[in-house]
């Protein structure tokens, strides 16, 4: 899950990390009001969006009066932002940042990432602030410092000194980029967050280490223990089948081909994206219906997955282990029943009571193609689409 | 022959009396494993179809000698379960939960660090060697006894490579699902160790998909030091950039993690990869046939 910038710089001054002072605005009067409150000469508006590199598309600006900070809000608010991470049809200001300007001497780059290598928390940090991190990887590698914390013994003051140095800090800046890192580290684990990024994290031109920027993304797996980072999560940021799906326990992922697909297990639903493209369509989603799934939980991501009105064709892939393929076939049974399914379904099945499953279909008078196998349900779900399937 | 399990392995079931520890312990009782005990705190001296519960994992191992343990308790205290498990020394414990926090496993590995336990999971399928011993959530009734090792991130997956080589009367030394998340206690490269060292086992298929850096490090292991033919697939061929991935978290892996990478790693490494799921079993049995000739 991913937060926006004003909220991962609330959590993290909760714990004690340096940001600017800040506050929310969704109109443009409550930008105005945002900036005299701050009470200073200059504010910075940043559009509030899940997505990076706001500065360059125009969503980021200076002002020096309040009525600027209402107009530049009101160019901001309501109307999509279109980044370089944004795809071309841009995500909707719903809200901007009205922030304390600082002035920027230097800029760095700090994150902390669970790295699977290492199998801890680890911190990497760069010289080179501002730039997307990819880029210095693939760029400059040997600017990228990576420093893993030890879970037991927790971030190390030699650790957080080294990384100090070799970021060029210097005097007081040490000791405060010490307690800024142990602010950050802190907060990472008691949030079960999955991603801190810090860029640029700047030196200020009176020698102060602070958050200018501020990323935060959380484990799934571990929100259950955060009611209040559960609260942060933005739906207007998420896809709305997406949001549809989390409800009932489903893995959605919206592409963009037309061929829906319905399998259970992350691996399997990928391979099975894999093998439409393979035989020369493309896939509308990732659909994984999990281990477990019931018939309403079918149902219920048929729905999903006929919501996308550009899919031309079905393909259902279920390995029954612990899911029982009768179980399945009962759910597509209903569901297709429910909404008037009008484009061609294919369907393989394997696994526990296959033949009942199978039987079921048969006995419900829905068209069904039947596959053999996963290379025969590509061939004829791309057939069925009227294409000639490849490969 | 096979690895890590074999008819005389004795395993206990923590969350024996869930329902999914219900079910799958049953099964696997069927398919012929000797479900020795179960764990429940506060349910010990009662029994699960006449398997012993007890209330802690050391009196299950004390009371009947188990030496493998599976566990199906819900996330929040799977990673507790693991420990317990590691604590008395039971050597295979294998974790079929899904959506266990990150963050407890990177506790729970440092807490293995020198353990003489061995760890599957977590959001496994489990680990099968057929006709002797299942361990998990997998069908049974589609694997073969022979010589073929399997190893894979991916559950249904598995299935899915195990049910074509069946189908083509090509049998398994051992399938091992070693599970789906970020940080998973027994790696591929962990796995491969020890079929390079079965005599039972002739050839391995080994199923990785998109993220991290663990296919291109097995690529790497099996060139320097596999005696045996891998035959490889990589799910994720189609799968967009940036999803479920967090942007610092490319850069751990030098902005590798993508199947095209892994693919282009396996293949210099002189792997066979096949390109299509629906062709893993055809392609291990054109590859047997060639080394057979």
């Amino acid at each position: 899950m991913n937060i926006h910038e004003f909220q991962a710089k609330q959590v993290l001054a909760r714990f004690g990390a340096p940001v600017p002072k800040g506050h929310p605005a969704s109109t443009p009067e409550e930008a105005a009001k945002a900036f005299e409150a701050l009470g200073q000469p200059k504010a910075v508006i940043k559009a509030q969006i899940h997505a990076g590199g706001r500065g360059k598309a125009g969503g980021v600006k200076l002002v020096s009066s309040a009525a600027e900070a209402r107009d530049f809000a009101a160019k901001l608010l309501g109307k999509p932002l279109v980044t370089h991470q944004t795809g071309p049809q841009g995500r909707v200001v719903r809200r901007v940042y009205v922030e304390q300007a600082s002035e920027v001497a230097r800029e760095l780059y700090l994150g902390m990432v669970v790295d699977r290598k290492a199998r801890s928390v680890a911190v990497i940090a760069s010289t080179e602030g501002g730039m997307e991190i990819e880029e210095v990887a693939a760029k400059t590698p040997d600017r990228i410092l990576t420093e893993p914390i030890d879970p037991v013994i927790g971030l190390a003051g030699f650790q957080a000194r080294k990384i100090a140095f070799a970021l060029g800090l210097r005097d007081k800046q040490v000791g405060q980029f010490g307690a800024l890192l142990g602010a950050l580290y802190k907060a990472f684990l008691e949030t079960d967050a999955s991603l801190i990024e810090i860029n640029p994290l700047v030196v200020t031109k009176d020698g102060s280490v602070i958050c200018l920027d501020a990323k935060m993304s959380f484990d799934d797996n571990g929100l259950f223990r955060h009611a209040d980072i559960r609260e942060l999560r933005d739906p207007n940021e998420e896809d709305p089948a997406e949001t549809e799906a989390s409800k009932y326990d489903l893995s959605y992922v919206h592409l963009d081909g037309n061929i829906g697909c319905m399998v259970n297990g992350a691996g399997l639903a990928m391979a099975t994206m894999d093998i439409v493209k393979y035989y020369g369509a493309e896939p509308a989603n990732f659909l994984d219906v999990g281990g477990g799934a019931n018939s309403q939980k079918v149902a219920a991501a048929f729905r999903i997955l006929l919501s996308d009105d550009r899919v031309k064709a079905v393909l259902i892939n279920i390995f029954g282990g612990i899911m029982l393929c009768d179980v399945l076939a009962q759910g597509v049974v209903d569901a297709a029943r429910e909404v008037k399914l009008s484009v061609p379904l294919v369907v393989r099945m394997e696994g526990t009571n296959v033949d009942k499953g199978k039987q079921i279909l048969k006995d419900s008078g829905i068209k069904v193609i039947a596959a053999s196998d996963m290379a025969d349900a590509a061939r004829r779900v791309v057939e069925a689409i009227g294409h000639r399937a490849q490969a | 022959m096979s690895i890590l399990v074999n008819k005389n392995t004795r395993v206990l079931t923590q969350g024996i009396t869930g329902a999914t520890g219900q079910i799958h312990t049953r099964a696997c009782k069927e398919y012929g494993t000797q479900m020795v005990g179960g764990v429940v705190p506060g349910k010990g001296g009662t029994d699960f179809e006449g398997i012993p519960i007890f209330d802690t994992v050391e009196q299950a191992r004390k009371a009947t000698g188990a030496n493998a343990t599976v566990i199906y308790v819900p996330p929040p205290f799977a990673a507790d379960a693991i420990l317990e498990a590691v604590a008395a020394g039971i050597e295979l414990v294998i974790c079929i939960t899904e959506g266990v926090p990150v963050l407890d496993m990177v506790k729970v590995s440092r807490y293995m660090n020198g353990s003489k336990s061995r760890l599957i999971g977590p959001n496994c399928p489990g680990v099968i060697t057929p006709g002797e011993c299942k361990i998990g959530i997998m069908p049974g009734y589609i694997h073969k006894p022979g010589d073929i090792g399997v190893v894979s991130r991916s559950g249904t997956l598995t299935y899915e490579a195990v049910y074509q080589l069946t189908q083509l009367g090509i049998g398994q030394s051992t399938c091992v699902g070693i599970g789906g998340d970020p940080i998973v206690g027994s790696g591929h490269i962990d796995v491969l160790k020890l079929f390079n060292e079965d005599p039972g086992t002739r050839a391995v298929i080994m199923i990785g998909e998109i993220g991290g850096t663990a296919e291109e490090e097995s690529a790497q292991y099996i060139k320097e030091n596999f005696k045996k033919p891998v035959v490889a697939f990589i799910a994720g061929q189609t799968a967009p950039k940036g999803r479920r991935m967090g942007h610092a978290g490319a850069i751990i892996s030098g902005g590798r993690g993508t199947a095209a990478d892994k693919i282009a790693a396996l293949k210099a490494a002189g792997i066979t990869v096949a390109m299509s799921p629906a062709e893993l079993g055809v392609t291990m049995k054109s590859l047997l046939d060639g080394k057979a000739a």
